[in-house]
């Protein structure tokens, strides 16, 4: 399983702040997790189209290249916007 | 501790004044506080449009953001000389006129408290998970994420002092 987080407009997007995952075969990236979500349709959508969408891996900032695997900690949120 | 996230107000000379406390190495304490602005929403109206801010909430992600604060806090320990850091940033929902973030650099001389501050300061803007949403009188807007910020914190790329 992974844990999955959301934050900001994205959550309120996706009406949801977190969920855990059974990794579907073939998903072994940030990008590919984010496809799959993406996939479901309608609200999930938001994870296609949010401009500059950002990606977390155990609390690190990633690309869409790294790799996920069970028991990793994936969030995806807009552009940081603080200070 | 030298950073802090919290949704508690914070007294930004108390936190000055601790910072060359029973040392006499500090010559220079740089400081900045961020308060919230109620003169203009940043998202979600026209070009040349105002709408008053009426409270701003601060989200975050907890874990990642005290991780990203301290990753900021020890770059900037590499780069400069300096004695003592003191980062706070409030979450939760503020008004305006509420300050929102404390940055305060000690030095033994101004010019490295500057620096360090205002690099601080970059990269929490564009490092640190935190989002922010305005209240107007016509709705919540989510705030949009500024060109001139990533600019900013670009500056110090490569950039040793």
């Amino acid at each position: 399983m992974v844990k999955i987080l959301f934050f900001a407009g994205l959550r309120e997007a996706l009406g949801t702040g977190s969920e855990s995952l059974a990794l579907p075969a073939g998903v072994g990236s940030v990008g590919a997790l984010r496809d799959h979500l993406a996939a479901r349709g309608e609200a999930w959508s938001a994870l296609a189209t949010t401009k500059n969408l950002r990606a977390a891996v155990n609390q690190q900032v990633v690309g869409p290249d790294a790799p996920v695997k069970a028991g990793d900690e994936v969030a995806f949120f807009p552009p940081v916007t603080g200070g | 501790m030298s950073v802090s996230v919290q949704e508690a107000d914070f007294d930004a000379g108390a936190e000055i004044a601790a910072l060359s406390s029973g040392r006499e190495d500090v010559g220079a304490v740089a400081s900045f506080v961020g308060l919230v602005r109620a003169d203009k929403a940043a998202a979600g109206v026209g070009a040349g449009d105002t709408a008053p801010v009426v409270a701003m909430t601060l989200e975050h992600y907890p874990g990642m953001t005290e991780k990203a604060l301290e990753a900021i806090v020890t770059e900037a320990r590499g780069r400069w000389d300096i004695h003592g850091v003191r980062v706070i940033h409030r979450v939760g929902r503020l008004l305006p006129g509420d300050r929102i973030v404390l940055v305060a650099v000690a030095s033994a001389h101004r010019g490295e408290a500057f620096a360090a501050c205002e690099f601080i300061m970059d990269y929490l803007k564009t490092r640190a998970p935190f989002w922010k949403k305005e209240e107007t009188p016509d709705g919540g807007h989510w705030v949009d994420a500024r060109e001139s910020d990533d600019h900013a914190a670009g500056r110090w790329e490569g950039a040793q002092k």
